[in-house]
C-alpha cells in the first residue's frame, strides 16, 4: 500500500519538474554522476523522507528511489525494496517509458564472474517487472560487474553500497 | 627462503626508467648467481651510443630473481672483445659468468649489437651473437640478448623480450578513464592502445601477438572487440544483448572463446568464428558459465562455473558435451588460465577469506596458493610457463606483480597510472 503513496509522489514531482507526458521522472535529473572525486555514488534509496514534500521541486530523483541494494551473494530483491520496484513498474505500464537496468557487484573475486552476479541481479528486478505487467520492450539489463563501484573503498559497507541495481530511464 | 634484495641496486638500474609506467620492486631467491654485465663498447658517429644495453640486460636479469649483477665499481677491467677478457679478475671478484659486449653503427639509424657469454670457472664462451638493430628496435635487441643469456644459464626460455597488456583507470575531473595499455614485460614503452569513459575489461592476446580482444562499455552496453596493435584498426566482432564477454583466442587464432548472455541474462560459453561472425553454443545450464579458456591443444574450454553453488572450474570438450567439474579444493575458484606447457592451472582461489592466485597442477590435482594479497585476480602465465602475472591492491590502487610458478620469485610493478588490472601476458615475440 505504500507504493501508492510514492507514485502519488512521484507524478506530483514530474509535474513539478515540467514533465507531464510520463508519470516517472525526466531521466537527466535522476542521472547520478559516476566517481565523483571521492568516488561516492549515493543517490536516493527511497525509504525514510519519502513523505517529506518539501523536497520535490528541487531533488526529484529522491522522490522515488532508483537505486536496489543486495545482500552478498544474493540477487534476491529484499522485502522492504519490492514496493520501490512496484512503484517503477505502475510508472511503466502506464507510460511509454523505458528502462536500462545496470546491474553491479562489489569487487571480491574475479571480474567477469562478477559480470555475471551483476546480471543476475538486472535480471532479478527484470522478472520482477515483467511480472507487474512491464512489457520486454521496454527494459534492457546491462551489468557493469564491479567496474563501475559506487563507493571506492574495501570495507563491508562499501561493499553493500556496490551491491545494487540502478534504474536509469532511458527515454 | 625469500629474501628482499637491496632496492639501493633497483634505484640504480631503474634511474633511466624513472618515467617509465610501471617501476619494479624484486623479492628472488635466496642465493642469486652473481653475475657480471660489462658496459658495451661503443663505435659509432655520434659521442654516446643509442641505449645503455648492459643495462637493459642487467635489470632484466636482476628483476628475473635468479642473478645478482655485479656493481659496475666493483668490476676490475672493463673488456669489450673476448679476447681482452682475464678470467682470473672475474674468478677473484666472484662471479660466476660475464656478459661483455659491443654497439657499432653502420648506417645512419643501423646498428649491430654483439654480445658473448662466459663462465668464469669452465673459462668457456657459452654464447656469442649478433644481430642488427635500429634505434628503434635497440631495446628488444638488449632484450632478445637477456633471453639468450638467461636460457643459456637457466635452462628455461627467458621471457624478456615478451609483453604485457593491461587495463588501468583514472581519475580525470569527475569522469573516470579507462585505459588499454600495451607495454614491454618490463613496464618500459608503454602505449595507450585505447582509451574510453566507459569500462574496459578482459584484454586477451592473440596468439601471434599481433591482436587484441576486448571487451568495451562504449554506449553503456557490453560489446567484444578485436584490435590490430600495428595498426590500431578495430572491428566489433560480438554486440549481442545482454552480456558480451571474457574472450579468449583460439591457439590457432581464428576463434573466440566467449561468454554471452543474451535478453534473459544466462551466461553461457559460445565459440565464435572471428571471420563469419558465427557462433556455436557450448553450455546450456542456468548457473553463470563464464571466463572460458582454450587448453593449448585445442581440445578443451576451461571455464567458471557456479552450477555447483558457487564458483569453480570445469572444463568442456570443443565439440560439446557434458561439463566435467576439475576443482575441488574450496568455496570459490575462478578465472582459470593453463600454463602454455599444459601442465599447470592458475585461477583466483578464496584463501581463508582472501582471494589469492593459486595454481594447480594438473596431473596430480594439489593446488599451491602464491599471492599473499586480499583482493588479487587475474592470473595470466608467461609463454615459458615459468611465471605469472597477477593484479593485486596496494593502497586502494591495483598494482601489478609478478611470482615464479613455484612462489619463490616475486615482483611488484608499481605504477603511477591510477588502478592498474587485468595484466595479460604476450606469447614469445617473433623474429
Amino acid at each position: 500500500m505504500s507504493y501508492y503513496k510514492i507514485f502519488a509522489i512521484a507524478i506530483l514531482g514530474a509535474l513539478m519538474a515540467g514533465c507531464p507526458s510520463t508519470p516517472i521522472e525526466d531521466p537527466t535529473t535522476t542521472d547520478t554522476t559516476y566517481g565523483g572525486t571521492d568516488g561516492a555514488d549515493t543517490s536516493g534509496t527511497g525509504g525514510d523522507g519519502m513523505g517529506d514534500g518539501e523536497y520535490f521541486g528541487d531533488e526529484i530523483d529522491e522522490s522515488l528511489g532508483t537505486v536496489i541494494y543486495f545482500d552478498f551473494d544474493s540477487s534476491e530483491v529484499r522485502a522492504e525494496d519490492q514496493d520501490l520496484v512496484a512503484a517503477h513498474a505502475i510508472g511503466l505500464t502506464s507510460g511509454s517509458a523505458s528502462v536500462r537496468l545496470e546491474g553491479h557487484a562489489d569487487e571480491r573475486g574475479s571480474r567477469e564472474y562478477n559480470i555475471g552476479l551483476g546480471e543476475r541481479r538486472a535480471q532479478a528486478v527484470r522478472q520482477m517487472l515483467m511480472i507487474q505487467g512491464v512489457s520486454v520492450g521496454q527494459i534492457q539489463t546491462v551489468s557493469f560487474g564491479e567496474e563501475r563501484a559506487a563507493s571506492m573503498g574495501s570495507s563491508e559497507s562499501d561493499y553493500a553500497q556496490n551491491r545494487r541495481v540502478e534504474i536509469r530511464y532511458t527515454d | 627462503m625469500i629474501k628482499q634484495l637491496k632496492t639501493m641496486a633497483l634505484l640504480l638500474l631503474f634511474t633511466a626508467a624513472a618515467k617509465a609506467e610501471l617501476v619494479i620492486d624484486v623479492q628472488g631467491v635466496s642465493q642469486p648467481t652473481p653475475i657480471a654485465i660489462v658496459p658495451f663498447g661503443w663505435e659509432g658517429r655520434s659521442p654516446d651510443e643509442p641505449l645503455d644495453v648492459a643495462a637493459v640486460i642487467s635489470a632484466d636479469l636482476y628483476r628475473s630473481g635468479r642473478f645478482a649483477p655485479l656493481d659496475e665499481a666493483k668490476m676490475l677491467q672493463k673488456p669489450t672483445d673476448g679476447s681482452d677478457l682475464d678470467f682470473q679478475d672475474w674468478g677473484f671478484v666472484g662471479v660466476e659468468a660475464v656478459v661483455i659486449g659491443k654497439v657499432t653503427q653502420t648506417d645512419e639509424n643501423a646498428y649491430t649489437l654483439q654480445f658473448q657469454l662466459f663462465e668464469t670457472f669452465s673459462r668457456r664462451q657459452l654464447v656469442g651473437f649478433r644481430m642488427p638493430a635500429t634505434r628503434g628496435t635497440m631495446r628488444a635487441a638488449a632484450h632478445r640478448a637477456a633471453d639468450m643469456i638467461y636460457e643459456k644459464l637457466t635452462g628455461i626460455k627467458g621471457v624478456f623480450g615478451t609483453k604485457v597488456a593491461y587495463v588501468t583507470a583514472k581519475q580525470r575531473g569527475n569522469e573516470r578513464i579507462y585505459s588499454l595499455v600495451v607495454s614491454d614485460q618490463d613496464g618500459e614503452n608503454d602505449n595507450k592502445i585505447m582509451e574510453s569513459k566507459d569500462p574496459i575489461m578482459s584484454p586477451a592476446w592473440s596468439p601471434d601477438s599481433r591482436q587484441l580482444a576486448y571487451v568495451s562499455f562504449e554506449g553503456s552496453k557490453s560489446s567484444i572487440f578485436v584490435q590490430t596493435l600495428r595498426s590500431g584498426n578495430r572491428f566489433q566482432v560480438s554486440n549481442k544483448p545482454g552480456i558480451n564477454g571474457a574472450p579468449a583466442f583460439s591457439p590457432d587464432g581464428r576463434k573466440l572463446v566467449v561468454t554471452l548472455g543474451g535478453i534473459n541474462g544466462n551466461p553461457d560459453i559460445y565459440i565464435l568464428d572471428i571471420t563469419s561472425r558465427q557462433t556455436k553454443r557450448l553450455t546450456t545450464h542456468r548457473a553463470i558459465d563464464t571466463e572460458g579458456t582454450w587448453s593449448p591443444d585445442g581440445r578443451y574450454i576451461y571455464f567458471t562455473s557456479d552450477r555447483s553453488g558457487g564458483p569453480q572450474v570445469y572444463r568442456v570438450s570443443v565439440n560439446g558435451g557434458t561439463p566435467e567439474r576439475v576443482t575441488f579444493e574450496g568455496s570459490y575458484n575462478a578465472r582459470p588460465r593453463l600454463s602454455p606447457d599444459g601442465t599447470r592451472l592458475a585461477m583466483v582461489h578464496n584463501d581463508r577469506g582472501n582471494y589469492r592466485i593459486a595454481v594447480m597442477d594438473i596431473e596430480r590435482k594439489d593446488l599451491l596458493v602464491l599471492s599473499t594479497g586480499r583482493q588479487d585476480e587475474s592470473p595470466s602465465f608467461a609463454p615459458n610457463s615459468d611465471s605469472l602475472i597477477y593484479a593485486t591492491r596496494q593502497g586502494g590502487d591495483g598494482v601489478l606483480e609478478t611470482v615464479s610458478a613455484d612462489g619463490l620469485i616475486r615482483q611488484k610493478m608499481a605504477s603511477g597510472q591510477g588502478d592498474v588490472r587485468e595484466p595479460v601476458w604476450s606469447p614469445f615475440p617473433k623474429f
